[in-house]
């Protein structure tokens, strides 16, 4: 099951790290893209629960006109506030299970799975 | 069970005609449910002259520095219902603002925010919410502002006229996969600020997220909010004041009537309608009949309070 969310995320990160790169015009995709990317949108983070092997860096996006955070529930990574449109990346340098939350809507959660490469 | 339900509400209601007599003060919707018969019952009592009569208001998530398509310019709303204020022929005694009174607590959103409630010329209590913990410090930037001699996180009570107001924070430390949060400190402090106090005066508490659990799915609710609430169940008018989820909802459990306000930035979808909680798009010539304030008035002598919603449209 996490291979497909996998998939579809890596999928989806490819699509918008290409949108970005017509967009702007700029012939290198930036670094942020390329790793998996996690939407913010509805109040949810999808996919909710993301497998990535150690290194990976995971960037979240903010696609709601209300702000949110991206917050480890062991304190390990914790983003600014994230209005409209805005990124927090992380790269997972260790093997674990890290529950995220939004501190502003703690109902919001979500994990990222690292998996030792 | 259901007898001694039964019995419980029985007790309840003595209590709360004890109240009736001493203040005046009860809850309109307590009286709702077929007793209205106690009404003369208490009007036969003679009524020492204890809360005298005054209104005051309610404004709430003005989100000042919004500025998307359910609202693009949300200062400029808020400018109107404190404008509907300043014209009112008869003066509240103050207001309160029960939180996310900026969008994203920047200084600016926070002075503009200052500049138009000032306009009133009324002494305003604040209450901030989540949206007015996103400076660097993590609220500084609010209490900086307006918790100048409130405790921990910026609760605090006062008493106006025989009323007791408390101001409840429940937007700080918010912790995964919950709702709303008081904490053990400010629960510690409520259960000291009521000791003592006699069960006949009536209690206003206002707090940003809702202090019963309108929609959990959505987070719209406070975790240890029944902590809170088993410490105001002894008084016999309770009145709880919310805002939030930017539209009028209302409840009453015993002696507590629970009140969420209008926003006066943008609506957010009915619980569980839609997707999310987030600002609902309305047609522009709508937006005005979905923002608004509540009025809230304690008449003195045997009559309960009054709580009134008012849109910008009206």
């Amino acid at each position: 099951m996490f291979n497909t969310l996998k998939a579809g995320a890596l999928a989806l990160a490819l699509s918008l790290g290409a949108a970005t790169c017509v967009a702007i015009g700029s012939p290198a995709v930036s670094a942020a893209a390329a790793g998996p990317t996690v939407r913010i949108d509805n109040f949810v983070f999808g996919p909710e629960a993301l497998t990535v092997p150690v290194g990976t860096t995971v960037t979240w996006v903010n696609q709601d006109d209300i702000p949110h955070t991206v917050v480890a529930e062991d304190k390990s990574f914790k983003s600014k506030v994230l209005d409209t449109d805005e990124r927090f990346s992380f790269t997972f340098t260790k093997p674990g299970e890290f529950g995220y939350f939004c501190s502003l809507h703690p109902h919001m959660v979500g994990k990222v799975i690292v998996k030792a490469a | 069970m259901s007898d001694h339900d039964d019995k419980a509400g029985g007790e309840d209601r003595r209590g709360f005609l004890k109240c009736m007599a001493w203040a005046g003060t009860g809850a309109l919707w307590t009286l709702g449910g077929g007793v209205a018969s106690s009404i003369s019952l208490d009007q036969a009592i003679a009524k020492p002259a204890a809360a005298q009569g005054f209104t005051f208001l309610q404004v709430s998530d003005s989100h000042v520095g919004f500025a998307k398509p359910a609202n693009p310019d949300a200062k400029a709303t808020y400018q109107e219902a404190i404008h509907k204020i300043v014209a009112m022929p008869q003066k509240p005694d103050f207001i309160i603002h029960t939180g996310d009174i900026t969008q994203l607590s920047k200084d600016q959103e926070f002075d503009d925010a200052e500049q138009i409630i000032k306009q009133t010329g009324l002494p305003v209590f604040h209450v901030p919410g989540e949206h007015d913990m996103l400076d660097e410090g993590a609220g500084k930037a609010y209490l900086n502002r307006f918790g100048k001699g409130t405790k921990g996180a910026g609760w605090y009570s006062f008493d106006h006229k025989g009323v007791h107001f408390v101001a409840l924070i429940n937007v700080v430390n918010l912790k995964a996969g919950g709702m709303g949060s008081l904490g053990a400190d400010q629960l510690a402090w409520l259960k000291d600020d009521l000791a003592g106090r006699p069960s006949s005066q009536p209690i206003v508490v206002f707090a940003h997220i809702p202090l019963w659990t309108v929609y959990a799915d959505w987070g719209w609710g406070t975790d240890d909010a029944a902590q809170a609430l088993a410490l105001l169940k002894r008084f016999g008018s309770v009145t709880v004041l919310n805002g939030h989820i930017h539209q009028i909802t209302q409840k009453v459990e015993g002696n507590i009537a629970f009140h969420t306000a209008r926003s006066t930035a943008f609506p957010q979808p009915v619980a569980g309608q839609g997707p999310a909680p987030g600002p609902l798009k309305v047609p522009t010539e709508q937006l005005h009949s979905m923002l608004g304030i509540t009025t809230a008035t304690f008449v003195r002598g045997g009559q309960p309070i009054a709580l009134t919603d008012s849109t910008l449209a009206s």
